[in-house]
């Protein structure tokens, strides 16, 4: 080692005319999958010239949980917590998808004071899925303070969840039919306060300090562009494809629930990098909060849920009174219902992409096949084409601007 | 007005549309609950979804969902999702195989299909023939076998913790503290197709069936006592030959070739 160190210090371009020439090889380092930045169980593993990637491989699946198999084995209802934990940073986005596939399968129609309240939770959890990524993407490349102010917004959003439907994060809140529990006023009313105060207060705070950046900007800008042609090839959607220029939104396009009632905008990005998937996202919240202001004002009264009691359980004061509604109770709960046979696939517009359910019923009462189609199994698959030529430091700015949860991408 | 699942715009003509242009590629096509769905040859799918890719604007392919039916003599299905974000429409295509016959693959039409094939062959054991990069990808390193596949019970075969011997992760064979519960809710009254629990005893008990008429032939026979058993063996010769034994069984016992 010595005799090594002693011939670099004493080497000189002039007495080895080949010195800086020789061939460096490529080296291949692990990323993850215990790095606070892999978001989760991503292992990477790149291949470097310098400090260049040259290939960047992802190893997926060691949060892979079995859910599909498990679903196989559940009924319809038993199987919708495992929705919650899918992503679990967006959970109704996961069940909205699935009690949607339900429904078209079973033709069940819902009332419109349940879609109104999926809409209106499903945007909340839309504001508490961007809070935590645009936090942590921020928080990525290298800035702290905002993440701990949108951290403020996203437990308030928890803390609604919490009222809604007693859990934090697995709400278990749609079911097929409509919602759980009807809403107490004094919820929306603290909502609509905190969107018109709170809400706009601490967002624009904490954007205001990344924004316009100098470092952010220089961390973000022409980092991972995607023509149009590469997002559609790579199967993207949600902010990615946005992010690239595509005004392609499943709430505008192919609305679900009362989302043809409502009025927003979808934003697109112009120079289809990191920044701009950002911004989209920044975007988004905004525009989220208009659609549960428009929710706010135009729910009816009337029933959460749909009267088919051979799908929806009766409530417990119905119980008590009617040997009828114990029965479906009893059923509901012991066998569930069976879906006519067939087979969807319903996508909706979760936070981080299309979410997608391919349920295959054969007319039991357990689905015969439920595939999940996770938005970041697609977007992560492109990351090697994304990498390609960028510096290793990116790779966090790169993941951020995914938005990548591994309870969802493994399933 | 039905469900609020999204509402996906019908294009008048659209199943005639696909079929004239996959020809004779095209084996059935399915209109159920509002999406379409067309069944190819396993051969054509690369022609197939190239020319719904170029010319019926079906850009992206969103998912790959593999099914497994072991009824079938081909048992697995292989979905492939298509959506057109020109025409605002989706669209499913179609194959079957088996656990030999290899699919061909489209990951040169679509980069995206590379991790969707791959999924399909960790979990179902499809082989997708031109796929450079089939490694398995949700199962652990090493795994054996395919976890999709409707014969691989839901428990796996193995299990693994860590050892304070070893100091290592350890895998095991699955043991389980309580069986696996199935619950079955076939309804009795829509034509079970086997013998319900409880309903065995309602079957006629198939022990003495008929017992047999009791006979009295010989002396013995009729459980007279030992007094008559004797008179009766010095009379006839062919008489049992433990006849003490035949009446210790008591009053109206069966005839002693019964108890052969």
């Amino acid at each position: 080692m010595a005799d090594y160190l002693d011939e670099l210090e004493h080497r000189t371009d002039a007495a080895d005319p080949s010195y800086g020439d020789t061939e460096i090889q490529n080296y291949t380092i692990n990323f993850g999958p215990q790095h606070p930045a892999a978001h989760g169980v991503l292992r990477l593993v790149m291949e470097l010239d310098g400090e260049i990637v040259e290939r960047c491989d992802p190893h997926v699946g060691l949060l892979h949980r079995g859910t599909e198999k498990l679903i196989e084995y559940k009924t319809y209802m038993q199987a919708l917590p495992y929705f919650d934990r899918l992503d679990y940073c967006s959970p109704l986005g996961m069940e909205h998808s699935y009690v949607l596939a339900i429904e078209k399968l079973l033709n069940l129609e819902v009332p419109l004071r349940a879609q109104y309240l999926r809409v209106f939770f499903a945007e909340l959890t839309r504001i508490c899925n961007h809070m935590l990524n645009l936090g942590s993407h921020v928080m990525d490349v290298g800035a702290m303070t905002p993440n701990l102010w949108l951290f403020e917004i996203r437990e308030d959003c928890l803390n609604f969840f919490e009222r809604a439907s007693g859990a934090r994060m697995h709400s278990a809140y749609f079911r097929p039919g409509g919602v759980h529990q009807d809403v107490p006023l004094k919820l929306l009313t603290d909502i609509a306060d905190w969107l018109d105060g709170r809400l706009p207060r601490l967002f624009e705070d904490a954007i205001s300090l990344v924004a316009d950046n100098r470092i952010f900007k220089q961390r973000n800008v022409d980092i991972a562009v995607v023509s149009k042609e590469d997002a559609l090839k790579w199967g993207f959607s949600g902010p990615m494809i946005r992010g690239s220029g595509i005004p392609w939104d499943i709430r505008k396009s192919q609305p679900y629930d009362v989302y043809d009632r409502m009025e927003f905008d979808v934003p697109v990005g112009t120079q289809f990098d990191c920044y701009d998937r950002f911004m989209v996202r920044v975007e988004e919240v905004r525009q989220s909060a208009r659609i549960m202001k428009q929710c706010l004002n135009d729910m009816p009264e009337g029933p959460i849920a749909s009267f088919d009691r051979k799908v929806v359980p009766p409530k417990r004061g119905e119980m008590k009174r009617s040997m009828e509604a114990l029965i479906h109770h009893f059923k509901l709960y012991t066998e569930g219902f069976h879906v006519p046979a067939g087979e969807v696939y319903v996508a909706t517009e979760s936070p981080k992409g299309e979410f997608g359910v391919y349920l295959v019923s054969d007319g039991s009462n357990k689905p015969y096949r439920c595939k999940i189609r996770p938005t970041a199994f697609s977007h992560l698959q492109a990351m090697d084409f994304m990498m390609k030529g960028h510096m290793l430091a990116d790779t966090t700015a790169v993941l951020g601007a995914m938005d990548i949860v591994f309870g969802e991408c493994d399933r | 007005m039905g469900h609020s699942a999204p509402k996906i715009a019908t294009i008048d003509g659209i199943a005639g549309e696909i079929g004239t242009l996959l020809g004779s590629m095209l084996i059935d096509t399915v209109d159920h609950a509002d999406e379409l769905t067309f069944i190819v040859l396993r051969d054509a799918l690369p022609q197939a979804l190239t020319l719904l890719r170029d010319q019926a604007e079906y850009q992206q392919l969103m998912e790959i969902a593999g099914v497994d039916y072991p009824d079938r003599p081909e048992r697995f299905e292989v979905a492939y999702h298509l959506l057109s974000v020109t025409r605002n429409h989706r669209i499913r295509v179609k194959v079957s195989t088996d656990e030999d016959t290899p699919v061909p693959t489209v990951t040169h039409l679509w980069p995206v299909a590379g991790w969707l094939e791959r999924e399909v062959f960790d979990m179902y054991g499809v082989v997708f023939d031109g796929n450079t990069d089939l490694r398995r990808i949700l199962t652990d390193y090493g795994f054996k076998g395919h976890p999709q596949r409707k014969d691989f019970p839901l428990t796996g075969y193995v299990e693994l913790r860590y050892s304070e011997e070893d100091k290592r992760v350890v895998y095991e064979p699955v043991k389980l503290a309580q069986d696996f519960r199935s619950f079955d809710f076939m309804s009795p009254w829509e034509g079970a197709q086997y013998v319900l629990p409880g309903d065995e005893k309602a079957v006629a008990p198939a022990a003495p069936a008929t017992p047999t008429p009791k006979t009295t032939e010989k002396k013995a026979d009729t459980g007279a006592g030992e007094a008559a058993n004797k008179a009766a063996e010095t009379k006839s010769g062919d008489a049992p030959a433990k006849p003490a034994a035949a009446t210790a069984e008591g009053k109206g016992a069966a005839k002693p070739e019964d108890k052969a």
